[in-house]
């Protein structure tokens, strides 16, 4: 690389919350930028190319890839990544605390990704099918869990968040494990 | 880290042709889903880029007041897949694209960056063939239209002039007007699957449902770029609407279309899967239109 020719540019966004500004190598991804200059490490370095959704973040509301994202593209853009999901006393959100009672984690490599996915699906208000989470929740990769307790997981905090009975296949689950 | 040697930033259009014109052999960025992959794969490491994914105004979708339906290019897959016009008047579409990838892909991936690629898998390329998209292309000398089958020039190669971009996919309003398509995309998987094969099908009946007054079929992955089969749509075009029409149809597209053996299918599976694929669209197709086949 030549030295020379390096090339930074200012970029203001909203970073869960707050205004924030900073000045990135124009190389830089949106990874590198959450990882290094906020130090939201919640957002993981998986496979870089877009495949795994390990790096996952909310962009004026939509679940992105952010490795394959410039850093200089979220000037002006609101931007939500796993951290801002905490409460104001350090609480964990309905979703959190859903994938830890339903074993939805392992080594939580995938985790914060598939969390912010799901509070994309959350906050639509929409109650989804089986087959619809399913593909909603297909950019995300898991070594460990089998993906069934994350399902899960979601889907009865979509239940919960919008007032409705539980199926009965998940009530059944319910009385066995409390 | 990207290993990008320079970046220019777009804001309009005109400032992207003065851009691409002043860096002749910079490299378009849209959303950046093929660029990226290929920077970190290698083999564009190095590059300068022109970045138009800040251009607004190639964003959203409108009807115009002659009815085409005019798609900015950088609108996203996901923008395309929620949007109204598209719902109401190019459903097969907005479908088509949601089979992207995945959500964050569909996301980011802009429909530009699918035709200007000019890779005969992408899957919003058979439904724009089958529906005679037309492209605009601004550039240094102006704007041009371009009819999707002239536009691809090989694979990986379009007919995109120095300092020129792709602004808009346009859809006349007599290419979807009284139409109803069908798209079906084979892979291994669903999601996160590139198309083994796709085809995309659209009829248009007679009033009483019973005549193909027209049929248009597209195809990815059959040929080096995406093809429409138009000996079988001569073939089909004016017949009744029948098991006899959907059968002699899977035969006819065999003269149309010539896959190849690839790590992901061989090119007897894939003539296999144009022939049966066809004949699911069309029937899907039929439906959606109104229409019955009856065995
Ligand atoms: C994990 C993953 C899965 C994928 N799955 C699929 C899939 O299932 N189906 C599918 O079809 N694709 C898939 N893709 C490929 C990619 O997402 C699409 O081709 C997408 O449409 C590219 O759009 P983009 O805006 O990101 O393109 P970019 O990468 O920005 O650009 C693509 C090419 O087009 C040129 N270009 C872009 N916009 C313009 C313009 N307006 N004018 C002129 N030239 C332009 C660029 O120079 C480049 O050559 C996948 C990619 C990834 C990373
Ligand atoms: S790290 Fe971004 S998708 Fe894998
Ligand atoms: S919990 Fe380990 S990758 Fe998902």
């Amino acid at each position: 690389m030549n030295e020379v020719n390096r090339q930074f540019k200012q970029v203001t966004c909203t970073i869960n919350g707050k205004v924030r500004t900073t000045i990135v190598d124009v190389r830089a991804s949106l990874t590198d930028m959450l990882r290094n200059d906020y130090r939201l490490t919640s957002v993981k370095k998986g496979c870089e190319v877009g495949e795994c959704g390990a790096c996952t973040v909310l962009i004026d509301g939509e679940a992105f890839d952010s490795c394959i994202y410039l850093a200089v593209w979220a000037d002006g853009k609101d931007i939500i990544t796993l951290e801002g999901l905490e409460g104001p006393n350090g609480e964990l959100s309905d979703i959190q605390q859903a994938f830890i009672r339903e074993n939805a984690i392992q080594c939580g490599f995938c985790s914060p990704g598939f969390i912010l996915s799901a509070k994309e699906i959350l906050d639509s208000g929409i109650l989804y099918t089986d087959d619809e989470l399913r593909k909603l929740l297909s950019g995300h990769l898991c070594r460990c869990t089998g993906y069934e307790n994350i399902l899960k997981a979601v889907k009865k905090t979509m239940y919960q968040r919008l007032g409705k009975k539980l199926p009965p296949e998940l009530e059944q689950d319910e009385t066995v494990s409390t | 880290m990207y290993d990008i040697s320079a970046l220019y930033e777009a804001k309009t259009v005109q400032e992207a042709v003065s851009l691409l014109t002043a860096h002749p052999d910079a490299v378009i960025i849209a959303g950046g889903s093929d660029v990226l992959i290929k920077i970190r794969e290698g083999r564009l490491a190095g590059c300068e880029l022109v970045s138009i994914y800040g251009v607004d105004e190639m964003r959203g979708i409108t009807k115009e007041e002659d009815g085409t339906i005019r798609i900015g290019s950088l609108t996203s897959f996901s923008h395309i897949h929620a949007d109204p016009i598209i719902k109401k008047h190019i459903a097969v579409l907005g479908e088509a694209v949601n089979m992207v990838g995945g959500p964050q892909i569909r996301a980011i991936g802009t429909i530009g960056g699918n035709t200007c690629n000019g890779v005969t898998s992408a899957d919003s390329a058979s439904t724009l063939f089958a529906y005679d998209a037309i492209l605009e292309l601004t550039g240094p000398d102006g704007v041009r239209q371009v009819p999707i089958r002239e536009f691809y020039t090989g694979p990986g190669r379009v007919a995109l002039k120095k300092g020129e971009l792709e602004t808009a996919v346009l859809i006349p309003s007599k290419s979807y007007s009284g139409y109803k398509g069908c798209y079906i995309k084979y892979g291994m998987r669903n999601a996160m699957e590139i198309a083994t094969t796709g085809c995309s099908v659209n009829v248009k009946l007679s009033r009483d449902k019973k005549m193909l007054r027209d049929i248009r079929i597209g195809y990815g992955v059959a040929a080096p770029t995406p093809i429409r089969a138009v000996h079988a749509e001569e073939r089909l075009r004016g017949m009744e609407v029948s098991a006899v029409a959907r059968d002699l149809l899977g035969e006819a597209v065999l003269e149309d279309v010539t896959p190849r053996d690839s790590w992901r299918a061989s090119k007897d599976f894939r003539l296999h899967l144009c022939s049966t694929m066809a004949k699911r669209a069309f029937t899907e197709a039929v439906r959606r239109a109104g229409g019955e086949i009856d065995e």
